[in-house]
């Protein structure tokens, strides 16, 4: 990514449950109920979309933002959300279900990455259906290319990067040539709307549709539950003069004090 | 019998918190599939053999002490293809790592070099002839799946707070190990670490959380927050999404579905809505507390406590009480 030469920009997009939902358990137990479900591009991927499009734009839109992702035949329907925002074309790697294994995702995406030519490939940080937190630092190992995780602030300048990525109450700054791989994280800019502009030319937009190779799979979920409910918990009464009971409460019922 | 190698996360030259519950975890599955032994890697500039002996004691046999100036900060290449050779020797069944922002950073890419299956981020195992099963919550905490891995050796990562650290000791070995990559030849380089809250104790580290959301209204109202923390003595200061957005707090402070997963034994929500990302954060906590002054606010809901009020008034007398509860030991 040198000067106003082409930028060539992956984004691994994921299809997830819309979360503001009440999950119910599928009769084989291993899975969530889909029926009703609603679904939408993963937030951390929408902020690597916004990524991806605003390095493009810094450098004149030369190049190309391509969306990518591995799922069912209905992910299309992401994939045009990430088109309507300006990623320029799609690819849909289809798989009937997306297995529980990260390393089979990753090599699936690594199999389409590799002869892209690509200066850089995005993640989110995190896919918050699996909550797997993986696919992005295994593709880059399986590309061998230099990979930074968990990004909230980023510079691309002739062909190297620096960005800071967010530890448990620290941050840690990197640098890295590129071509390289970076999960985005929360923090790092908000996503835009598809305009009614952006959703007309996406449907014009190139999405091509292939098999995922998943190859051998070592993870499997057998089972699935929802969490325990938390007991309905007690109002202890109304400002100031409710903290002696509290203070009392955590010391001899929570045995936190 | 499989052994377990175990990563033991460093940060500016010091043993977390979490290396320990790593190395308790490690040595639960070690004795769950018949007794093997847990070796730890430990990596740092030079000094850093010092702290093997913490390793030793929560159950660590035998400790690989990797010193080197590249290891003064977090060199995830080096590390990968270091951990990734000895895993690969055929002596391990398993690794553990910590589910942390290094751990999660550097297990996938171990994973990934040897071919193996990752679950990550569990809270809890179990074993059956050689089959590690673990939970790991998913659907952004809605749901826990059990995570079954096949194929030898299977990695795994413990969450922060799962496993409480247990003394376990075992006499010191160590071992000096050296990298199998040169480590000034990595490509991904650390240029600089930034410590939040110097002196603080981190989030995933404090057995005792206040967030402080909008309801603070202003960045120097954090001083309400702060003050209960001191007044605890072993707590973190925690905040939103909307506090982080405004900027009150730094970024890496924020807890919720797009921030960090905390699972404190207690939580106190002050001034705090209770938005569903938020509660994705903090829910696992083992007692929650909730300040609001709206009595319909929906983080009463997860609360066991509440109190319903004005923090600015409640959180000065909380934190006196809390120092004199202290005080009387
Ligand atoms: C994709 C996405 C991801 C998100 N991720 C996260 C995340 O990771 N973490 C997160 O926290 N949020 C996240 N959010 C934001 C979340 O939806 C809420 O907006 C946010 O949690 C609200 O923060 P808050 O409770 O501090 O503020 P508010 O919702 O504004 O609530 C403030 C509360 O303070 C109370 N209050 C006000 N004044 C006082 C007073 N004087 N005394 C007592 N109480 C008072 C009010 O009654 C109110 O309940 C996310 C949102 C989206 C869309």
């Amino acid at each position: 990514m040198n000067g106003a030469a082409a930028v060539k920009i992956a984004v691994c997009i994921k299809r997830v449950p819309v979360m503001e939902t009440k999950f119910a358990i599928a009769a084989d137990g291993t899975r969530v109920d889909e029926a009703g479900l609603k679904y939408d591009v993963n937030d951390f991927d929408l902020w690597a979309i916004e990524a991806g499009l605003q390095l493009k734009e810094k450098n004149g839109n030369a190049g190309e933002v391509v969306a990518i992702c591995l799922g069912p035949d209905t992910a299309q329907e992401q994939i045009r959300k990430a088109l309507a925002m300006g990623a320029d074309r799609g690819v849909l790697l289809q798989a009937p279900t997306v297995p529980a294994d990260g390393l089979a995702i990753a090599r699936a995406l690594a199999a389409e990455l590799k002869d892209g030519g690509y200066d850089l490939v995005l993640f989110g940080r995190i896919a918050i259906d699996s909550m797997n937190q993986m696919t992005g630092p295994m593709v880059a190992e399986l590309l061998d290319l230099p990979c930074v995780t968990n990004v909230f602030k980023l510079e691309i300048a002739g062909g190297t990067g620096r960005a800071e990525r967010a530890l448990e109450g620290a941050s840690e700054v990197m640098e890295f040539p590129l071509p390289a791989v970076l999960t985005i994280d929360d923090g790092l800019n908000k996503e835009r709307l598809p305009s009614l502009k952006g959703i007309m030319a996406a449907k014009k937009k190139p999405l091509d549709v292939k098999p995922a190779q998943l190859g051998e799979l070592k993870v499997a979920v057998t089972k699935m539950v929802l969490p325990p409910e938390r007991a309905a918990g007690r109002i202890l009464g109304d400002n100031a003069d409710a903290v002696p009971e509290l203070v009392r409460l955590l010391q001899t019922e929570a045995k936190v004090l | 019998m499989a052994n377990v190698l175990v990563f033991a996360e460093v940060r500016a030259g010091d043993l977390r918190k979490v290396a320990l519950e790593a190395v308790t975890a490690a040595r639960q599955l070690a004795d769950l599939s018949g007794g093997g032994s847990v070796h730890a890697v430990l990596a740092g500039d030079a000094g850093i053999a010092v702290k093997a002996a913490s390793l030793a004691e929560y159950g660590a046999d035998s400790v690989l002490v990797l010193e080197h100036a590249g290891f003064a900060q977090y060199n995830p290449e080096a590390l990968a293809a270091t951990v990734a050779q000895r895993l690969g020797s055929g002596t391990y069944g398993f690794a553990v790592f910590s589910a942390t922002a290094q751990g999660r950073d550097l297990s996938p890419r171990v994973a990934a070099k040897l071919g193996s299956g990752l679950a990550p981020d569990l809270t809890g195992f179990s074993v059956d002839g050689g089959t590690v099963s673990g939970q790991h919550f998913n659907m952004n905490g809605k749901t826990i799946a059990t995570l079954s891995l096949s194929g030898s050796p299977a990695v795994l990562s413990v969450r922060p707070a799962a496993f409480q650290p247990a003394a376990n000791a075992r006499p010191l070995v160590t071992e000096a190990i050296t990298s199998a990559a040169d480590p000034s030849a990595s490509r991904v380089k650390v240029v600089e670490l930034k410590q939040g809250n110097t002196g603080k104790l981190d989030l995933n580290d404090a057995p005792v959380i206040v967030a402080g959301g909008r309801g603070l209204k202003a960045a120097e109202n954090f001083k309400l927050c702060d003050d209960l923390a001191d007044a605890f003595g072993n707590a973190a200061v925690g905040a939103t999404r909307a506090v982080t957005d405004e900027g009150w707090r730094p970024h890496s402070d924020q807890i919720g579905q797009t921030g960090r997963n905390v699972s404190p034994n207690l939580y106190i929500a002050v001034g705090i809505s209770g938005a569903i990302q938020h509660l994705a954060g903090m829910r696992t906590s083992k007692t929650i507390v909730a300040i609001n002054k709206d009595k319909d606010a929906p983080i009463f809901k997860v609360a066991d406590y509440g109190i319903v009020g004005d923090v600015f008034e409640i959180m000065p007398a909380l934190t006196a009480a809390v120092k004199a509860a202290k005080a009387q030991g």
